[in-house]
């Protein structure tokens, strides 16, 4: 049996790259992406916590987490391509219209 | 109480006058203008003899609440009205004199722009007065109290545009407070220990406490605090010196609130106090002694002035000083009675030299007068009748008065010698100024230039169209208000012959027994005796102003020069504005300006609010770098802070 430990660290670590990867990377598909890296860390230490306890709760939580990633990803990567037609950019710090 | 239901429409009358003529007076002709005005004061004049026709002394007194008003706890006051005899001798003169000055004022503002404005004013004034002395308790009588203030500062300044007599009117407006600050703690005082008001109650209690030195303490106090409030009010030490300035007000309004009511409310406050004062004989010799000072002060700075209105108003403030000489000795009734008498021969003083500088075209310097007699004979006549009344020359109303309160001052148990003696010098000098005011204005020859235009002195009240040389008399409508009051002088003193005036006070102040014991103990042969005195002093007066302006006229001056540093100290009124000046109103101004403007208000108010600002403006400055728009930067925040967040949790070992 793998400890519980392991999980969390690895939970920890998946989270950890998926902000560095938020604060650090430009183009917004990686950006993207590393949102995706930190709902998954995270989505780890439920089953994770939820095999430990035995409670089903947590891996529930875990399919809405999901569903939410999808409908997100589905909206977020049509945004996307929307930005990317207008602007032929994906570079982050271009799309500042909105700033004051 | 009797009720009466007619009580409230005396002092309503005047303010529907005002209302009126206040609101769509200046829109409407003068015609209307002095219609309402004067009926409505007639009215109220109509109304009070009525009242005093039918007034019984078995009903009295009268009363009738309006509204109620405060009620809180036990504590409660109303609207009421309350008349007896006192009040009901007030009445009469307030609206007798009054409207006879109504009258003289049509013609004596005539020409004025703002004649609507006049007698709005004016009819205000009655309604606060006569709600002053028609008060059942002592919270109605401050708001009469209060309303003459106003109505005497609104008249003070009615020519608000010159600059001397705004600053009169805010002078007298800020004295009268300093008084009123007195009047107010003595009410309070009054509250806290009678936990009434009402006069009946707190009198009735007052006259229930038991002796002892608490009680004593206690009502002395409150009746040194109403003796402050009277000072302010009626122009006594060392609060007078408003009056003399408040004659920059249009003439008719000194005669009526300056000389015959306003400033007499002081005197009608202390009588009404009696039973306060007459427990408490710290306080009475307080009345007494401030009294009689300012007689004889305000007298001997009469004899130099050379307006002939300032003359009148010190001469105002050396008889109100008689008053409460007459209060002050315990004989309440005497100083109502000269109040009455004082009335009359005063108001009429100040028509008289209405007409006198109506007729020389706006001077008001006597010195520019003299030799009037043959151009304004009714004038003179009338002046010449009040003249008399007020030295004290018998049968005139001064006379029987005056002579009253001297007695009193004499034999009273309250009274002394000292107080007698002070108040026939004062009656001397008195009698010396005011026949030198007479000879200087109607004797000798005529000094002034042939007017055809505005002396300096006065004012707006537009002599502009006479255009003439020759002094010339008032119009009828002057002439008559002053012949009546001429006939009130001569006579009114005559309801004093054998006490009878007093005997219609008892009921009030229940003392006519104790003081006609009094007289009857200090015999008859002495009152006689001290009646010479004082009628002789009165004439050696006339006769010292004879010789002095008629017999001799260059004499004055030489006496002046003779007595330079004293008639230069008397000239400008012994410095008392100028002693005020540098002990109370610089360092006041030089405290508010330094400490209160510059210190508190500049520095620490201004300055909180301003730096508060300044501060908030800085920090955003920097802190709004933060909020730059980039989302990532918002995303490290987030991160940093949550890091910061579990390092502190872990740190701490929360779980």
């Amino acid at each position: 049996m793998v400890p519980l430990s392991y999980y969390l660290v690895l939970s920890g670590f998946l989270f950890a790259c998926g902000v560095a990867g938020f604060l650090i990377k430009r183009n917004i598909i990686t950006i993207f992406m590393s949102i995706e890296l930190m709902l998954n860390g995270v989505n780890l230490s439920f089953v994770a916590f939820a095999a430990h306890w035995h409670a089903l709760a947590g891996q529930i939580f875990v399919f809405f987490v999901m569903v939410v990633a999808a409908a997100e990803a589905a909206v977020g990567l049509a945004i996307i391509i929307a930005v990317y037609r207008t602007r032929e950019t994906l570079n982050i710090d271009q799309v500042n219209l909105l700033k004051l | 109480m009797t009720q009466n239901p007619y009580l409230w429409l005396i002092p309503v009358l005047p303010l529907a006058g005002a209302t009126i003529n206040g609101v769509l007076g200046h829109r409407s002709s003068k015609r209307a203008v002095t219609t309402v005005a004067l009926t409505f004061s007639g009215l109220a004049f109509a109304l009070a003899l009525y009242i005093a026709a039918t007034f019984s002394a078995a009903d009295a007194p009268y009363g009738f609440t309006l509204a109620h008003w405060i009620r809180s706890g036990s504590f409660s006051a109303d609207f009421a009205l309350y008349l007896d005899q006192l009040s009901l001798v007030m009445l009469l003169v307030v609206t007798g004199v009054g409207f006879l000055i109504h009258i003289y004022s049509v013609g004596y503002m005539w020409d004025d722009p703002s004649y609507y404005r006049f007698f709005a004013y004016l009819n205000l004034f009655m309604f606060f007065m006569l709600t002053l002395v028609l008060a059942s308790n002592y919270l109605v009588m401050f708001i009469g109290w209060e309303g003459v203030g106003l109505a005497s500062y609104l008249l003070i300044g009615f020519w608000f545009t010159k600059d001397s007599a705004a600053s009169a009117g805010k002078k007298a407006f800020i004295v009268n407070r300093i008084g009123d600050f007195g009047f107010l703690i003595a009410l309070f005082l009054i509250i806290q220990h009678f936990g009434s008001l009402e006069f009946t109650k707190v009198f009735d209690s007052v006259a229930h406490l038991p002796a002892g030195a608490d009680t004593e303490t206690l009502l002395t106090t409150i009746g040194i605090l109403l003796m402050v409030g009277a000072c302010g009010k009626s122009a006594q030490i060392p609060l007078y010196v408003w009056l003399p300035d408040a004659m920059e007000g249009p003439t008719p309004v000194s005669a009526l609130i300056h000389a015959a009511t306003m400033v007499t409310a002081g005197v009608y406050m202390v009588s009404r106090s009696h039973v306060v004062f007459e427990r408490a004989p710290t306080a009475l010799m307080v009345v007494a002694v401030i009294g009689t000072l300012t007689a004889l002060f305000a007298a001997t700075i009469g004899i130099a002035q050379t307006d002939i209105k300032k003359v009148l108003a010190y001469s105002t403030v050396s008889q109100l000083g008689y008053m409460f000489m007459a209060c002050g000795v315990g004989a309440f009734s005497a100083g109502v009675f000269h109040l009455m008498t004082h009335a009359f021969f005063k108001g009429l003083l100040f028509l008289a030299a209405g007409s006198v500088i109506h007729a020389v075209g706006g001077e008001q310097d006597m010195r520019k007068m003299g030799g009037l007699r043959s151009y304004i004979p009714w004038t003179f006549l009338t002046m010449g009748i009040a003249t008399l009344a007020i030295a004290g020359i018998p049968p005139f109303a001064g006379f029987w008065s005056k002579d009253e309160i001297l007695w009193q001052a004499y034999s009273s148990t309250h009274g002394s010698w000292v107080i007698w003696l002070i108040g026939v010098i004062t009656a001397f000098i008195t009698s010396f100024y005011m026949f030198r005011l007479l000879f200087m204005t109607f004797f000798g020859d005529y000094r002034g230039a042939k007017v055809d235009e505005h002396g300096h002195g006065t004012h707006v009240v537009g002599h502009d169209d006479h255009g003439h040389g020759e002094p010339h008399e008032s119009p009828m409508v002057m002439l008559a208000p002053l012949m009546i009051l001429a006939l009130l002088s001569v006579v009114g003193g005559l309801v004093g012959i054998g006490n009878r005036f007093e005997h219609f006070l008892d009921p009030v102040f229940n003392t006519g027994a104790a003081s006609e014991a009094a007289g009857e103990a200090a015999s008859s042969g002495t009152e006689y005796m001290l009646m010479g005195v004082s009628v002789g002093v009165a004439l050696l007066g006339l006769f010292l102003a004879w010789f002095l302006y008629i017999s001799k006229p260059y004499l004055p001056q030489k006496i002046a020069d003779r007595l330079n540093g004293l008639y230069e100290a008397v000239l400008n009124k012994y410095y008392v504005d100028e002693f005020y000046r540098r002990i109370f109103i610089k360092p006041l101004i030089d405290a508010s300006t330094n400490i209160l403007w510059q210190g508190v208000d500049r520095k620490i108010i201004d300055d909180t609010v301003n730096n508060a600002a300044d501060g908030a403006r800085h920090v955003s400055d920097e802190v709004r770098h933060m909020q730059s728009g980039n989302l990532r930067s918002y995303a490290g925040w987030i991160a940093a802070g949550s890091a910061a967040l579990i390092a502190f949790m872990i740190w701490m070992g929360v779980r």
